[in-house]
């Protein structure tokens, strides 16, 4: 097979290329030509491919996206926006956080385990290459019914993944979601957040600038693995006579990575690199391409020289392996020896494959001829964007109609108390600690709080006590029935449990998965969630610092639900003042926070009950998402409160169930006067949490949330063994853990 | 005046800055070793850390075995000085055969991470002076491959000769024969487990609970008051 070249391409206008094999449609494939003036090289035409495809491009999405740069709140914290492979925050003290909650849906269907071990590796190594030492990781996980049988072989094979990959790794776990619903059945999600901490001065940015700077390629070997992992290519269209069915699927080596990552961490220790860039989606062609872009625009690569794992891979499949384990980075020519001696130090490969050039074209040659001459913003950042239609589904309206607040109740204590239970066991609503306790949640030294707190909780500075938190949340049972609030309840209830905690929320990450763009129904789901992101952002006053955007999820004609998953990060002064959720003091009184109204649209009641989704969820008020915010994170600086716990799904029962649990304590809750026992424990009104507080410091804690107009009503005593809610019913703690504890593992283990 | 305990990183190694931590928190003076480097600088104790060196591909702790380092810790420790394995450190004992046996996958085959109540069984070992035989104690365990064996011979002389130093109480973890969880060598200068004390060292984190202070502040006493 001749080499495609440049030259060649200028002689041979009419050779036929698989451009529509590589995910392109006609009119982009037009539109290389127009920007190239030739027809582009079997090389470009990968490069392009890859970074115009959904994944890399964001071209369905990116109208919709504007709006969370258009509609940012003022905020002094942001020091890094979206665009950069994480968004920075300033924490105080001169440290700076990031995190970035990503996708890894479709390949963790395929492949569960490396499915989802790669997608800890490639958000990890985001966070790495902002500058920051990785400290935590989350997994937001959504699975098919529970009892499915695929589902048996989906989770396990994800949840190995996850921690075979990330204790590996030595990053604490310490949240996330567990998530069943029939609607992820062939589209689980698999979501994965890392946040990173460094100093103010270290903060690296993916861009090549300086004529003359070495491009220098390191970490693992460049294999044939997840070739067209962003697109829908397969590897044999380029050449037939190689092996076929090669994996779509990335293969990782969290060994590697760890390497990748300490060496990395040295390198910028003594300030060696001027730019950087990992290689995760598009692999060379995005890290490439994307440097470039944000630098001066010229760069020289010989891709000849990138040490490959199997010698007959193509220059084409060079370019769009996405190979883990890989970091791109711009060094001064006098500081290449130092850091090939640090990379040596740590056994890691690192090859000068190129350099900065003063033109503005990305040059690639291979073995001295050139089979790559782009502009690289044509590449990275100046891809299609499409206006998808969108509207707003005609089944929509009868979903509404729906009411779940007309489902039948229980009609005898007897049966309240059958139908707690009942929600309180099933899977959903179940302790994950089956799955959580395979992540390691204790290396670092640092964790404060992990799961089952409402948020992750870390220690940023061991002198001072400095920490952040962390919480990620969606709902998409309430996003189906109204994707603008859904949007927002995720927003609210992420935000809610940070401030439960006592950490103060300074900006957030989102993952808006979804179905197909090309379904004007979903494209309607996805405008509305976003566009109810981005105002509730506004209204919250917390800066949406960058994402990812999944599409696609669905199969045949039918999509998940809208599923935006918020990631909510928040500063604690001194997390010797952190929030637990446990009930561990008897005495201490037990206080509602916010107002509860009869809303059961889309609640863990109506599902397990009557399996039942419609009506209305929740309502929004984030006026007082914002007030109950002040005041639990007053109560945890000034020590009113024990103990804090958000309410969501499964309403106030679940809170408290939990918290007794946690705790090992019991409670004993009288209804108010004014609520129906039903509702007081079901209802997932929005903007309450439940607190408790010792009798010392009652009074100064009603008279705070008096002063500032929240309505705490009090409701019990920690107390006993039992879960007593006075006049209906009681469950003994053994019986209720029980209920709760044994649901996953009798599924799973 | 203090003493100086060596913190050993294998490529893969994770558990070493807690290491240094605990060591520092307890009064002594954390010394980073390096897995290349034979030379221990004149550290009066070592600690291997937990993690996955060399990534456990072939089997736990069995390259890092072959490190520059260890030479010089497996002669000293010969010698006498106090060495302690931690989780993947006590995998690489017994790959030098400092100590007896061998770890395996855990019989569930899970990661399993989660605090374990622990008994001190021994009390007289560099490590462990701190305790009280019989003594309870609660820290975290993490590990895939936690599952001790080792042939009835041994289990015999490790009992009779009172060297298994923790046995795990309130449900074994991993399948470990007799429910042990750290033994020593004869000298009682080498202690490896499974479990974390270097994760149970300050009541703001982890688990919340210090019970695996002791262990750093009986080499301390060893070494500086004795």
């Amino acid at each position: 097979m001749t080499l495609d070249t440049v030259k060649h391409a200028g002689e041979t206008p009419d050779t036929e290329q698989p451009w529509a094999e590589l995910g392109l449609k006609q009119d982009e494939y037009e539109r290389i030509r127009t920007i190239l003036g030739r027809r582009p090289t079997g090389a470009e035409l990968a490069m392009y491919s890859v970074m115009w495809s959904e994944h890399c491009s964001y071209k369905s999405s990116k109208v919709h996206l504007r709006q969370f740069g258009e509609k940012a709140p003022e905020n002094d914290a942001l020091l890094v926006g979206i665009g950069e492979n994480a968004g920075v925050v300033d924490v105080g003290q001169g440290y700076a956080v990031t995190f970035k909650v990503e996708s890894h849906n479709h390949p963790s269907y395929i492949e569960p385990y490396q499915g989802a071990a790669t997608g800890v590796g490639g958000i990890v190594r985001d966070i790495l290459a902002m500058g920051a030492r990785p400290v935590a990781v989350m997994d937001p996980l959504r699975f098919g019914a529970a009892d499915h049988p695929d589902t048996k072989r989906v989770l396990p094979g994800v949840v190995a993944g996850i921690g075979g990959y990330g204790n590996c790794l030595g990053l604490p776990n310490i949240g996330g979601e567990v998530v069943f619903d029939a609607c992820y059945q062939g589209n689980p999600l698999v979501n994965a957040l890392c946040v990173g901490v460094m100093k103010h001065e270290d903060i690296h940015l993916a861009k090549a600038s300086g004529t003359g700077n070495k491009v220098i390629l390191y970490g693992a070997r460049t294999g044939g693995d997840g070739i067209g992992g962003v697109s829908v290519l397969a590897s044999e269209t380029f050449d037939d006579s190689k092996p076929t069915k090669r994996p779509a699927v990335q293969v990782g080596d969290p060994f590697q990575e760890k390497l990748l990552i300490e060496c990395t961490l040295e390198i910028f220790r003594e300030d060696l690199v001027d730019g950087i860039q990992d290689l995760g989606g598009a692999g060379l062609s995005c890290a490439t391409s994307e440097l470039a872009s944000a630098g001066s625009g010229g760069m020289r690569v010989e891709l000849d020289r990138v040490p490959l794992r199997d010698a007959t891979l193509s220059p084409e499949e060079i370019l769009m392996s996405e190979s883990q384990e890989r970091m791109c980075a711009i060094v001064e020519p006098g500081k290449v020896d130092r850091f090939l001696e640090i990379c040596e130090k740590w056994d890691v490969i690192a090859t000068v494959i190129g350099e900065v050039t003063d033109g503005e074209r990305l040059e690639i040659f291979w073995h001295g001829e050139q089979i790559v001459d782009v502009p690289p913003r044509t590449v990275a950042h100046e891809g299609p964007v499409y206006e998808r239609p969108f509207a707003r589904p005609d089944w929509q309206d009868a979903l509404q109609a729906d009411d779940a607040n007309k489902l039948a109740r229980p009609e005898t204590a007897e049966e309240l108390r059958e139908q707690v239970l009942k929600v309180i066991s099933s899977p959903n609503q179940a302790s994950k600690s089956w799955i959580t306790d395979q992540y390691d949640r204790f290396v670092q030294g640092n964790t404060v709080l992990a799961q089952p707190e409402d948020s992750g909780m870390v220690r940023v500075d061991e002198d001072t006590n400095l920490g952040v938190a962390v919480a990620t949340d969606g709902n998409g049972r309430y996003a189906k029935l109204d994707p603008y609030a859904g949007a927002q309840l995720a927003l609210a209830e992420s935000y809610r449990n940070v401030a439960a905690s006592g950490a103060r929320p300074l900006a957030i990450s989102n993952c808006l998965n979804f179905g197909s763009p090309e379904d004007p129904a979903v494209m309607w789901q996805f405008a509305e969630a976003t566009r109810g992101l981005a105002d509730g952002c506004l209204e919250l006053g917390t800066p949406v610092t960058g994402g990812n955007v999944s599409l696609y999820n669905q199969t045949g004609e039918t999509a998940i639900h809208p599923t935006p998953v918020v990631a909510v990060l928040g500063v604690i002064d001194d997390v010797n003042r952190r929030t637990p959720i446990a009930f561990s003091d008897e005495g201490h009184l037990l206080y509602l926070l916010g107002d509860t109204k009869e809303e059961l649209g889309g609640s863990a009641w109506s599902q397990v009950v009557h399996d039942h989704l419609g009506g209305l969820p929740p309502a929004v008020d984030l006026g007082r998402e914002k007030l109950l915010a002040e005041i639990l994170i007053s109560a945890s600086r000034d020590g009113m409160v024990d103990a804090a716990h958000d309410l969501s799904d499964g309403g106030l029962i679940q809170a408290v169930a939990e918290s007794c649990l946690r705790g090992g304590k019991g409670a004993r809750i009288v209804t108010p006067d004014d609520t129906d026992p039903f509702v007081f424990l079901f209802s997932e009104s929005a903007g309450r949490a439940v607190v408790a507080v010792p009798r010392s410091e009652e009074l100064r804690f009603t008279d705070m949330c008096g002063a500032r107009g929240l309505p705490a009503t009090r409701i019990g005593v920690v107390d006993g063994e039992e879960i007593d809610i006075q006049g209906q019913f009681s469950i003994p703690l053994a019986e209720l853990r029980e209920a709760h504890e044994a649901t996953i593992p009798a599924l799973l283990a | 005046m203090t003493a100086r305990v060596g913190v050993i990183t294998f490529p893969g190694t994770l558990d070493d800055r807690d290491t240094q931590r605990a060591v520092r928190i307890a009064g002594l003076d954390p010394v980073p070793l390096w897995h290349r480097d034979k030379d221990l600088k004149q550290v009066d104790a070592v600690v291997l850390p937990g993690g996955f060196s060399y990534g456990d591909y072939l089997r736990a702790g069995a390259i890092s075995r072959f490190s520059p380092v260890m030479e010089t810790v497996i002669e000293q420790a010969k010698g006498g000085m106090p060495v302690l394995g931690i989780c993947n450190g006590f995998q690489v004992l017994t790959e030098t055969h400092l100590l007896p046996g061998a770890m395996l996958r855990n019989n569930h085959l899970h990661f399993i991470c989660r605090e374990q109540k622990l008994r001190v069984e021994n009390a007289n070992t560099a490590w462990t002076s701190d305790y009280e035989a019989g003594q309870e104690i609660s820290i975290p365990l993490k590990n895939i491959d936690g599952r001790y064996v080792a042939d009835e011979h041994t289990l015999d002389e490790l009992e009779a000769e009172g060297r298994v130093v923790f046995r795990y109480l309130g449900g074994n973890p991993n399948g470990s024969l007799r429910d042990i969880a750290g033994i020593t060598n004869a000298a009682g200068n080498v202690v490896g487990l499974m479990p974390h004390p270097e994760h149970a060292v300050e009541p703001l984190v982890g688990t919340g609970r210090t019970d695996g202070l002791g262990f750093f502040t009986s080499l301390l006493k060893k070494l500086v008051n004795a």
